[in-house]
């Protein structure tokens, strides 16, 4: 006997790696998908790669969400991919946001991050993008 | 839910405390997946066993930090600890920030502890549906204490002495005057006071008015809630806190009260489930009935008022069988 919910909102976790402590854009894209219905883990700042998977996996996320403006995203974000799989949440879906120079960009996605949003991004982008990437068939 | 995570929970891994397999777990438990439904009937007769302790109090009193440091505590003594924090589901968009997790500083290799955060999607009382189910598969999984915290909660916020078995009911230094002590809810479940923020004035006054209303209490069986002061800022008092814990436990297994308050826990957990079934199916079938709308046409109207509506419709219904 279960009362079967209507739809299992998507749960995503926020988090910040590394020595920064500029939090702003992370808690306004925690409050926009939280606004567009989701469940948002919101793990805070100066998160190891360690407790950013860890946290991922406890929470058992569909989505992970990294923002960084400190410059060490080229160590920070390939770290966190690399644990994930170690710890077989390699399927968990990641997407940044942040300074992050094209060139990075494009080296970051081709390493398996899935979006990468700018300071000119908007909110609007970012929640569709986010739940595209978390329920790639619905 | 992505692709590879479908099907049945794999109870071994569960049993070995794998955090990927509880995870996973918790989440069908929430979604009301049809493997939470097996899973939970095939675990149930291995539980009951460990102590289960709710933390409720008003937001902002630092229930967070508090149970952050009791972890410390616990693992210091090489108990392992798993937490549940339940934030509030906003009523408009189903969404949810769940940052109590922001508080739990524990080394990412530390295997004792376990952390989930949940929302308590639309459950009234401070605590989630799926809040107690899932105390029950960290139990399974080895944990040996649990620890739950509240949505900050208001004066009737007392869901969680459904599910704990000790609950602590955390409150700051001027909260208001002794009247608001001797309130109904929240200052009745209290098993523990905790004063938290210690540090600041007026912490010994809310102590007096607390020790006053736990004197003036019908005293429930040879228990008086004891009170305790602590603080997260300048650390005191957790020790404290958790022995007042454990003397609640140890009194409810010296005055035989744990069966029966456990009966008690149980008892409403069931009716309450097939409140729920009941609710919901009679609720589908009445905002499809013609006669609701027919009545409904009426009572806006004002030609006929809502209590007699009601009992028409309860009354066709019954007729209907």
């Amino acid at each position: 006997m279960t009362v079967r919910a209507k739809k299992a909102p998507v749960r995503v976790l926020i988090a910040k790696p590394g020595l920064d402590g500029h939090d702003r854009g992370a808690k306004v894209v925690a409050r926009a998908l939280r606004d567009a219905g989701m469940e948002v883990v919101y793990a805070g700042l100066r998160q190891t790669p360690e407790e950013i998977v860890r946290a991922a996996v406890e929470e058992d996320v569909d989505l992970i969400g990294l923002s960084i403006l400190s410059g060490a995203h080229m160590a920070l974000f390939p770290r966190v991919l690399a644990l994930l799989k170690k710890e077989k949440a390699g399927n968990i879906p990641v997407f940044a946001g942040g300074i992050i120079p094209d060139e990075d960009a494009r080296r970051l996605r081709k390493a398996g991050i899935r979006a990468i949003f700018g300071p000119g991004a908007s909110l609007e982008e970012i929640v569709r993008t986010a739940q595209r990437l978390a329920r790639p068939r619905a | 839910m992505t692709g590879e995570r479908r099907g049945a929970l794999p109870v071994r891994q569960i049993r070995a405390g794998d955090r990927r397999a509880l995870g996973r777990a918790i989440s069908a438990i929430e979604n009301g997946a049809p493997e939470a439904d097996a899973l939970l009937k095939a675990l149930y007769r291995e539980t009951g066993r460990v102590r289960i302790v709710g933390f409720t109090g008003p937001l902002g009193v630092g229930k967070s930090s508090l149970i952050n440091a009791l972890v410390a505590h616990l693992r210091g003594q090489g108990r392992r600890v798993a937490v549940i924090a339940v934030d509030p589901s906003s009523p408009f968009s189903g969404g949810s920030v769940l940052g109590d997790r922001i508080r739990f500083d524990r080394p990412a290799d530390d295997d004792g502890v376990f952390f989930r955060s949940m929302a308590s999607r639309g459950a009234a009382g401070g605590v989630a549906a799926a809040t107690r189910e899932a105390a029950r598969i960290l139990e399974v999984a080895g944990f040996d204490d649990i620890l739950v915290e509240t949505v900050g909660s208001g004066q009737v916020d007392t869901a969680i002495r459904d599910i704990a078995t000790t609950s602590v009911v955390v409150l700051v230094p001027h909260l208001g005057d002794e009247v608001q002590t001797l309130k109904a809810g929240l200052f009745e479940i209290a098993d523990v006071f905790c004063v938290n923020k210690a540090d600041l004035p007026g912490a010994d006054a809310a102590r007096r008015d607390l020790v006053e209303l736990a004197a003036l209490g019908t005293e429930r069986g040879g228990w008086r809630s004891p009170v305790v002061l602590t603080s997260t800022v300048e650390p005191s008092g957790i020790p404290a806190l958790w022995e007042a814990v454990e003397a609640h436990e140890a009194y409810l297994e010296r005055s035989g009260r744990r069966p029966e308050a456990e009966r008690r826990r149980l008892a409403k957990e069931i009716v309450g489930r097939v409140r729920d079934h009941v609710d919901a199916e009679l609720t589908e079938r009445l905002e499809r009935d013609p006669e609701l709308r027919r009545l409904l046409d009426q009572v806006v109207a004002r030609e006929v008022d809502p209590r007699t509506a009601a009992e028409r419709l309860h009354r066709t219904r019954r007729a209907r069988g």
